[in-house]
């Protein structure tokens, strides 16, 4: 799906900007860096759409780590006497709630900050483990070929053909739900994606002359794929990673939805929705509020996906990356 | 056509990978009888029933009978339709509802939802996507750039909830679930529809605007061709085969998606059946219930590809894999 769109518009990974510094002369070991990174900064704060979202990333990831600290209230407290309280409501105790609270008396904000905690640290988990299983067979399959890419190559293409999330049901309904289990089935059924596009940038770069340069001087495959390759895809991998992040989210959401995901008391997103599905008539929000959170977060996360591949596109990225004022003197 | 055969015959293995799977992992959770019977059934029963299940066969003669039966319709009994109470009794005489039948009774539903959502989401995305790409940064070209973004970030099922409250509650003037009349299956197919919607129109957009660029274009213009007459008749032709793929695409999320979007709207389905096959830990209606659906998602996946071939024949096995 996203991959094979992907795979078509992306940049051919051995001219990421860094390298064209080198490549013009510009190179200074001192400032290089600090260059790219000003750039990049500066590039950020440009586009306005895209500066929210990561704002709000970073929002979410602070609450989600400090959920602990942060949280008004303890996410699990009930109290009985104030059930269903709407957003912006305060208690006869003089307890604020912001976001109103579900059907057993608990803070819904404190809920959603825990359930961040859960719901984006899955996505993140279940990114990295299938991110490091696929490239790692990804990058072998793509250096070594022969029979073991064959293989590797036909798995992925059986297993994308599949309908994932049903096959992730049924093995959960066998192991049993839970945080830990999610990851592992996260981890089986996504390192495709990240395979398919590790093998075919490294089918790119592997007819380089650096390529070529490295196996004379005598390094091993080990370091040609670890120091050569690996470094030269990094920024469509980037992008992949960003967006995997976003749809095991979603996927999560669905799986706590059935009841596969952490359990009760603990709260994920997935998991608030469900339990506030049956008050839907009467409390709107505990509904509403979870799914927004997942929606904003996903949606923030695509929006930098898209920004990360148009910075790292050569084609476009000199007019993400050089000053407004030069450009129109260029254009001018 | 060599290719098609080869490409159907890959089908075939997938589908039998998908069969062997749900066969073995599915003895994985223990015995079937202990799960049918209850763990305080006697010995007696238990030996019983094995042996009118043909448990006590070797497993690999299990799995040749169960795919045997499969190959003539035959998907096992369920553990818990059709009885009443405690299903022991009817378990021995080998009585019990087939699970074939449950399937074969919610396909239609699931289906006739899965058209309407990806037939109105289809029409009105070509619509969007072309209307976008004949007038690059007008406010359709934004809509479909935003609707495309919205719609592969939201979780569908909650989307239906969202609809629920919005039009069902609040405003009253749709049902708030349930199977019947035409306007039972709009909320429904609002929710499933959406994602499509977003998906096909941004690649509908991306593709004409490709093929808009493109000589024969210049010259049906110069040939004095109405507007309308080359985007509907000569580009969208030719901008076809991604959108084919996308929409091929979009088609399985569209079925995993009906499962969660089924239970919403208690859709009387594939997808509610399994849910209430997994609360109920029916497994044969389970693996059923799984196996209708991956049969669906790779049948989906085989047309796609002859699609494919038809639009373009140059499209070969390899050219699609590289």
């Amino acid at each position: 799906m996203t991959q094979k769109l992907l795979a078509k518009t992306e940049p051919d990974p051995s001219v990421v900007p860094t390298q064209n510094a080198n490549v013009e002369g510009l190179y200074d070991e001192e400032r290089a860096p600090k260059l790219t990174w000003k750039i990049y900064l500066r590039a950020l704060f440009s586009d306005r759409v895209t500066l929210i979202a990561a704002l709000f990333l970073i929002i979410m990831a602070v609450s989600a780590l400090g959920a602990q600290f942060l949280a008004p209230f303890d996410p699990n407290q009930i109290d009985i006497m104030n059930r269903f309280m709407p957003p912006l409501s305060m208690t006869d105790a003089g307890q604020f709630h912001l976001l109103g609270t579900d059907q057993l008396g608990r803070d819904v904000l404190s809920r959603l900050m825990h359930g961040a905690q859960v719901s984006i640290s899955i996505g993140f988990l279940g990114a990295i483990c299938s991110g490091l299983l696929g490239i790692t067979l990804g990058i072998i399959a793509g250096y070594k070929r022969g029979l073991f890419e064959d293989i590797v190559m036909r798995l992925v293409d059986g297993m994308q053909s599949l309908p994932s999330l049903l096959i992730a049901l049924f093995v959960l309904f066998i192991i049993g739900g839970g945080y830990f289990n999610l990851v592992l089935v996260f981890t089986f059924l996504q390192w495709t994606v990240f395979c398919r596009m590790a093998r075919s940038l490294t089918l790119n770069l592997r007819d380089s002359n650096f390529i070529s340069a490295a196996r004379v001087l005598g390094c091993t495959d080990a370091r040609i794929m670890l120091r050569h390759i690996l470094p030269n895809m990094v920024a469509p991998l980037m992008v992949l990673f960003t967006l995997e992040v976003a749809i095991l989210i979603l996927s999560e959401a669905s799986l706590s939805f059935l009841g596969f995901g952490v359990q009760p008391p603990n709260a994920s997103w997935g998991r608030m929705i469900a339990s506030g599905r049956d008050h839907i008539n009467t409390a709107w929000w505990l509904v509403t509020l979870p799914g927004l959170a997942i929606f904003l977060t996903a949606l923030a996360l695509n929006l930098l996906a898209g920004w990360c591949r148009a910075v790292s596109d050569p084609v476009h990225s000199s007019r993400w990356l050089t000053p407004k004022r030069k450009q129109n003197k260029q254009e001018g | 056509m060599p290719y098609l055969v080869r490409r159907a015959g890959h089908s075939a293995i997938m589908l039998l990978v998908v069969v062997s799977f749900v066969f073995f992992a599915g003895r994985m959770i223990g015995d079937p009888a202990i799960v049918m019977l209850g763990a305080s059934a006697s010995d007696t029963a238990l030996e019983q029933l094995r042996n009118n299940l043909g448990l006590n066969d070797p497993l690999l003669m299990q799995y040749f009978r169960y795919v045997g039966g499969l190959v003539q319709g035959d998907l096992g009994v369920s553990f818990r339709y059709g009885f009443a109470q405690m299903p022991a009794e009817r378990f021995m005489d080998g009585g019990g509802t087939p699970v074939m039948g449950l399937v074969l009774a919610r396909l239609p539903q699931t289906l006739y939802l899965a058209a309407v959502a990806l037939g109105g989401a289809l029409a009105l995305a070509l619509v969007m996507g072309c209307l976008a790409a004949m007038y690059p940064r007008s406010w359709i070209d934004h809509l479909v750039n935003v609707l495309s973004l919205a719609s592969v970030s939201v979780v569908q099922f909650w989307l239906g909830l969202v609809l629920i409250v919005l039009f069902a509650v609040h405003l009253g003037w749709l049902p708030t679930g349930g199977y019947g009349s035409w306007y039972h299956v709009i909320l429904p197919a609002l929710a499933l529809g959406a994602r499509p919607l977003g998906r096909v129109a941004q690649v509908t957009r991306s593709a004409m605007l490709d093929e808009m660029a493109r000589p024969y274009v210049a010259a049906a213009r110069a040939k004095g061709l109405p507007e309308h007459r080359i985007v509907s008749v000569h580009a969208l032709k030719n901008a076809g085969i991604p959108v084919v793929t996308i929409t091929g695409d979009e088609l399985v999320q569209l079925v995993t998606g009906a499962i969660l979007v089924e239970t919403v709207f208690g859709w009387p389905g594939i997808g509610h059946l399994l849910v209430e096959a997994l609360n109920n830990r029916d497994l044969p209606v389970l693996q059923g219930a799984i196996l209708a659906v991956a049969t669906l998602v790779i049948v989906v996946n085989l047309l796609v590809d002859i699609t494919y071939t038809y639009l373009n024949p140059k499209v070969s096995l390899s050219s699609r894999e590289n």
